[in-house]
């Protein structure tokens, strides 16, 4: 029986794993994928610290909480900013290759929100370097990696009239085997729900948000998931991400008539919402960056030059990038207490996934990368020390016959609906309805489409009968994920009657500080969704 | 447009429409609306996260930053146990990273890096593990053992990395089924999607090899190897 089980290999699992090998545990990580595939590779931006002599550690707990819109836990966002310098002191240690400055201290630029030059980068492969980096060190450290595990549910079992978390059940793409692990702890790792908005989203198509549908069907609460950020410039085409740090450089957005029409550097939300209005307005928006120079676009923004090239047919040095915002990171996720721990015992979550409210109502670019440092750090920890009084058992739970039973049962699905179409219908239903503005008829009526699609599941289904490498059926199953995220998202945006951050109500334009001051909470009770408030426990207004 | 896919050892033509498009919006048109059993792994769609490496017309590609012509062939990667269609398992070509020592041992203080040594490894550290170079690679035709090119180039990275403090123990790691091995054909260079050099890498952790007392065990074996110390006339 293992100490702890991480699932998910992306950075914020890694990060666990190693903290939690160093406090003594007996660690192994499971992932849908390998771990350098996860999402984390797609960071681009950089990772917040406040180390410039023009910067300060209040000054970044100040933006922090100005840009979380009164949802941000004020604790949770001081030892968020506090321990940067040292996350990333710690990141250097193990050798991620930042670039580096004139003064050769490790070089930092300004995105968006921030008043300062705060976000530590490697090229526009901050994200790809920390993680891969992370995973050298994990096998230096010798942790265990289960590749290619999907995740179907969690194991649970009564102790001493408590319900407790004891393992997770899992399909293995390569053989089509359900196996399960045994843990005294869980640590949830398992990224966000993006992909909810399907093609409008710049994440990877695994980010379907299986653990917090996994911990939803476990009974565990999640929270603020009406909480969606839209990333201002995804490509208009194909929706993949153009880093911040273009506009960070001195990138301005034009619209149609080729004028400059807002302030480039405001946070996500605000922009996004800016550059929509400006879509509706004048028929189009382009980022320009052929000011910056072809020298400077090569150096720090090599990728974007080349995803431009391939997927919209134009060169960034010589022409206008067209583009739109789209779903970007979901800050919502599993409710978690200043121990990292969720509502179900034994079970931690970090990173995507998890709601540590530091975000808030809308996240600051470059605090991701950060986030799953210094709690991955904390998980990793409590999580080892957590296992060490635990008296759990070898088995426990008899979740995987039920889960059997359930994959039995799909093969009985009738295959009348195309589950691929219906996936592209909910994206643009989310899109439209569910997006960067919303109103209470649209709202309604996605969660009407979306509890039809639950109802008809058993006519979708899976034609690919192989028992080996079926992603026919694992996109299956990342759609149902998907589908029952779907709905908490919508009854908490419904809930909400007012605009806070990336919820934008157009029916109720102001914050309202009487009433949702205060962080939603989705439960499933008998298969049916509740929804409650809880006030922010301790909040400084900026 | 016709796509020809290697499925198993047997060919699978598909007929699409799609015009101006990556192989992987191809892959996935396939899969989502001609046949659900086609299988290929993918991610990110900006060639960051190295799952969707192919060969097409036998030449390693990511099929998410190539655009397929009318008749391409489509093949799995070589050199790695073939999962189904184009999926393989790349459990044993990542094994080598460990072997190769791939990972930064550091001192308490760490020097400062100058812009120009964080250049020294930069297109090197912008490696995605796709294996299209372990796939290029010909030497695994006769030593499955080689720790192989993505590995090697991994190791170099810290080698060259200023921070790093055990440059003996990397260099070690690697001259058993390593840089000797390598015939410098460079089949993996053209083929790497991020422009990486990994037979370069090579070459340098030969010299650097050389300078911490390895040699060529091909030259070493000629009676306790070649003297070039002295002249003898």
């Amino acid at each position: 029986m293992l100490d702890v089980l991480v699932i998910g290999s992306g950075g914020a699992g890694m990060v666990a794993a190693l903290s939690a090998k160093e406090a003594g545990a007996n660690v192994a990580v499971v992932g849908k994928s390998y771990p350098t595939r996860s999402q984390t590779c797609m960071a681009q931006g950089g990772i917040n610290a406040a180390m410039g002599e023009d910067d300060s550690i209040e000054a970044h707990i100040a933006d922090t909480l100005k840009s979380s819109q009164g949802l941000g836990d004020a604790d949770a966002i001081d030892k968020l900013c506090r321990e940067g310098v040292e996350a990333v002191a710690w990141l250097d240690h193990l050798g991620v290759p930042f670039s580096r400055s004139a003064e050769s201290t490790i070089a930092q630029r300004r995105l968006g929100g921030a008043a300062a030059d705060r976000a530590c980068y490697a090229q526009d492969y901050t994200g790809l370097k920390i993680l891969h980096t992370l995973y050298d060190n994990c096998l230096k450290a010798e942790i265990d990696f289960y590749n290619e595990y999907f995740l179907l549910e969690l194991l649970t079992q009564e102790r001493e009239n408590e319900k407790e978390v004891c393992g997770a059940v899992f399909k293995v793409l390569k053989t089509g085997e359900v196996v399960s692990l045994y843990a005294k702890t869980v640590i949830m790792a398992t990224g966000g729900y993006s992909r909810v908005y399907d093609h409008y989203s710049t994440n990877a198509t695994g980010s379907s948000g299986d653990g917090l549908a996994v911990a939803l069907r476990a009974g565990v609460l999640l929270s603020d998931m009406e909480f969606v950020q839209f990333h201002p410039t995804g490509l208009k085409n194909a929706s993949i991400l153009i880093s911040e740090s273009a506009r960070g450089a001195g990138g301005h957005l034009l619209n149609a008539h080729g004028e400059r029409f807002t302030d480039e550097l405001q946070p996500r939300d605000a922009l996004s919402r800016a550059i929509n209005e400006e879509i509706k307005k004048s028929g189009a928006v382009f980022l320009d960056i052929r000011h910056l120079g072809e020298n400077f676009i090569d150096h720090e923004l090599p990728q974007e030059r080349k995803l431009a090239k391939l997927y919209e047919n134009i060169d960034p040095v010589t022409d206008i990038i067209p583009i739109k915002p789209v779903a970007h990171y979901t800050m919502g996720g599993i409710a978690v207490d200043e121990n990292a721990e969720s509502t179900l015992n034994a079970l931690f979550a970090v990173g995507e996934c998890a709601n540590h409210n530091v975000h808030g109502a809308n996240r600051l670019g470059g605090n991701s990368l950060l986030e799953l440092v210094v709690f991955g750090k904390e998980v990793g920890r409590n999580a080892a020390i957590a296992a060490k009084v635990s008296k759990a058992i070898e088995v426990c739970g008899d979740g995987e016959v039920e889960v059997i039973e359930y994959l039995e049962m799909i093969k009985s699905y009738t295959n009348e609906v195309d589950f691929y179409k219906k996936r592209s219908e909910l994206g643009e239903l989310f899109y439209h309805f569910a997006g960067i503005e919303r109103n209470e008829k649209g709202l309604s009526s996605a969660l009407e489409q979306v509890h039809g699609m639950l109802h008809e599941l058993p006519k979708m289904g899976v034609l690919d009968s192989s028992l080996v490498y079926n992603t026919n059926l694992i996109e299956f199953l990342e759609f149902s994920n998907m589908l029952h995220l779907a709905e908490v998202m919508l009854v908490a945006m419904l809930e909400r009657r007012e605009s806070r951050g990336a919820h934008a109500r157009e029916d109720y334009p102001e914050r309202d500080e009487s009433l949702y001051s205060a962080h939603s909470g989705v439960l499933l009770h008998n298969k049916r969704v509740e929804i409650g408030f809880s006030k922010v426990t301790r909040k400084e207004e900026v | 447009m016709t796509i020809n896919i290697m499925r198993n050892g047997e060919k699978s033509v598909y007929e699409v429409a799609e015009q101006d498009a990556t192989l992987l919006q191809v892959l996935t048109e396939i899969k989502t609306t001609q046949d659900t059993s086609l299988s290929f792994a993918s991610g990110c769609r900006s060639s960051v996260c190295g799952s969707c490496a192919v060969r097409v017309n036998g030449k390693e590609v990511l099929a998410c930053a190539y655009k397929p012509q009318s008749g391409d062939v489509v093949e799995p990667l070589r050199n790695v146990p073939l999962l189904r269609d184009l999926v393989v398992d790349m459990e044993k070509a990542l094994s080598f990273n460990k072997v190769a020592k791939s990972w930064a041992i550091t001192p308490e203080t760490l020097p400062l890096v100058t812009p120009d040594a964080a250049e020294i490894n930069e297109v090197q550290s912008d490696c995605i593990l796709c294996g299209a170079c372990y796939s290029a690679c010909p030497v695994y035709a006769v030593n499955p053992e080689f720790i192989g090119p993505f590995a090697l180039t991994r190791n170099w990275r810290y080698v060259s990395d200023v921070r790093e403090d055990d440059v003996a123990g990397k260099i070690a790691a690697v001259q058993s089924n390593g840089v000797w091995d390598c015939t410098l054909c460079g089949e993996c260079v053209p083929v790497c999607p991020q422009g990486i050099a990994p037979k370069s890498d090579i070459d340098m952790l030969r010299n650097k090899s050389n300078v911490l007392g390895y040699m060529d065990p091909k030259y070493a074996s000629f009676g306790g190897g070649l003297d070039f110390g002295a002249p003898s006339f």
